[in-house]
C-alpha cells in the first residue's frame, strides 16, 4: 500500500513509499538540544538510511509536553523516584543513595543498556540491576517489572543520561543475544502475522488505522504514555505490540524480551536518550 | 492523608513592570473522587484538593474551587499582570485539612 502523507513539514522519499515525520527540532527547557534524527547504524545500512526518534511522529500537542520539563507528566514520577532513591528500605538498612551516592553518578549508563553482565553470565536490563540491588544489597522486596516504583526508578536513572547518544555494545558475549533479538524482530507473530519490521521498518510514517507508525525506537523509555497516564516500560510496550498481532506474548523480564530490547536499542544508536519521553 | 503531595510552580524571576506573565502550577495529588470502591466493595473515601488560591502581595489573583471530577495532579496555567516587584503566594487546601503553600518572588527588571 502506498500512501502519501503531506504535512506542513518535509517528507522523505524512501523505497518508493512516502514517509512522513515532521522536521521539528527538539530542545528541552530551551537549553538541551536532542538528536532526533541520525544516520542509521552500520548494521542497518541495507534497510534504513536515517533513524528518527518517536517524538518526530507525534502531534504538535504531544510534542509540546516534552519541550518543557514542567509540562512533562513523566517528571512527576522521576521526582517521586528521587525521594525513593534516598529512602532506607529493607533489612540491611540501606538506601540507593547510601551505596551509589548522588544520582548523577549514573550519567551515561542508560546509553549502554541493556548490557551483558559477566558476573551473572547473562544479559541484564536496568530493571534487573535495580532488583538485584534491592534483594541482595538492601534485602528488600523485589519490585514488579512494570510497576510504578520500578519504572520511576528506571526513569530517574535514565534521566541522568538525557541528551547523550544511545550506544549499546553488541559485540562479544552480547552478540548472540543481539542475533536472537534480530531474529525476533523479523519473525511474524500472531494471527495477523506481523513482525516488528512490517510496521516499524517497512511502513513507519504511515497510518495504521488511527495510529501514526514510528520506527519503534526505544531511546525515550520509560515513556509517559498519555493513554495510560503513567510510565511505561519497554517490555510492556513489546508485550502490547505482540498482543496486537493476536499472538501469545512473552513475559515482561523474559530472556526473549531482553534480547529484543538489546536489538531494538542497537537500531537507535546515535539518537539522544529522552527519558522520560511523552508519547500518545 | 494523601501521600506524595508536592506543589510545583513556574514563575518568571524578573519581569518588566506592567507585563503580563504566564504562571504554571501543578500539585501532585491522587485526587481520590470518593466514587470508587476497593476490592472488598468498600467506598474509598474522598480525598481531594478542594481549593486553590494565588495571591500577589496580599491581593487575591485567583481563587478556584475544585470538585471530585478534577483529575489526578491538578494543573493550572493562567496569566497575570505584574504591576510591581513582590511575592506570589500559592495555596492548595486538602480535604484532610492540610494546606500546602509555595512562595515565589518576582523582581522588576
Amino acid at each position: 500500500m502506498k500512501k502519501t502523507m503531506i504535512t506542513a513539514a518535509t517528507f522523505v522519499l524512501l523505497g518508493g513509499a512516502a514517509v512522513a515525520q515532521d522536521g521539528s527540532n527538539l530542545v528541552i527547557n530551551d537549553e538541551l538540544p536532542m538528536v532526533t534524527e541520525a544516520a542509521a547504524p552500520a548494521h542497518l545500512s541495507e534497510v534504513l538510511d536515517t533513524i528518527y526518534s518517536g517524538w518526530r511522529f507525534r502531534t504538535p500537542e504531544t510534542q509540546a509536553l516534552q519541550i518543557d520539563d514542567f509540562d512533562n507528566p513523566g517528571m512527576i514520577f522521576v521526582d517521586a523516584a528521587l525521594d525513593a532513591y534516598g529512602t532506607v528500605e529493607g533489612a540491611a538498612g540501606e538506601s540507593c543513595q547510601s551505596c551509589h551516592g548522588e544520582v548523577g553518578t549514573f550519567e551515561g549508563l542508560r546509553t549502554k543498556m541493556p548490557k551483558f553482565n559477566a558476573e551473572a553470565g547473562t544479559l541484564w536490563s536496568m530493571e534487573d540491576y535495580v532488583n538485584n540491588c534491592r534483594t541482595e544489597r538492601m534485602q528488600a522486596d523485589a519490585w514488579q517489572w512494570s510497576g510504578a516504583d520500578m519504572q520511576g526508578m528506571v526513569a530517574l536513572i535514565a534521566h541522568q543520561s538525557r541528551g547523550m547518544l544511545m550506544d549499546v555494545d553488541i559485540t562479544g558475549p552480547a552478540q548472540s543475544w543481539w542475533e536472537l533479538g534480530r531474529e525476533m524482530y523479523y519473525t511474524r507473530y500472531g494471527q495477523l502475522e506481523l513482525s516488528c519490521a512490517n510496521c516499524h521498518e517497512q511502513n513507519y510514517g504511515s497510518m495504521i488505522r488511527a495510529d501514526h507508525l514510528s520506527q519503534g525506537q526505544t531511546n525515550g523509555f520509560p515513556t509517559y504514555r498519555l493513554k495510560q497516564a503513567r510510565l511505561i516500560s519497554q517490555h510492556n510496550r513489546f508485550r502490547g505490540c505482540i498482543r496486537d498481532t493476536r499472538a501469545e506474548t512473552f513475559a515482561e523480564g523474559s530472556d526473549a524480551f531482553r534480547a529484543l530490547e538489546l536489538y531494538v536499542a542497537s537500531r537507535g544508536s546515535g539518537l539522544s536518550v529522552e527519558s522520560p519521553a511523552v508519547r500518545q | 492523608m494523601a501521600k506524595g503531595v508536592k506543589p510545583r510552580v513556574k514563575v518568571p524571576k524578573t519581569v518588566a513592570a506592567g507585563d503580563v506573565i504566564t504562571i504554571k502550577t501543578l500539585i501532585s495529588h491522587p485526587m481520590e473522587s470518593g466514587q470508587r470502591k476497593d476490592k472488598e466493595g468498600n467506598v474509598i473515601p474522598r480525598s481531594i484538593i478542594n481549593r486553590f488560591t494565588c495571591d500577589f502581595n496580599g491581593t487575591n489573583v485567583l481563587d478556584v474551587k475544585l470538585d471530585p471530577a478534577v483529575s489526578t495532579n491538578p494543573y493550572f496555567q493562567f496569566e497575570a499582570r505584574v504591576p510591581e516587584a513582590g511575592e506570589v503566594r500559592f495555596t492548595w487546601y486538602d480535604d484532610d485539612g492540610s494546606v500546602y503553600e509555595t512562595r515565589k518572588s518576582i523582581a522588576i527588571a
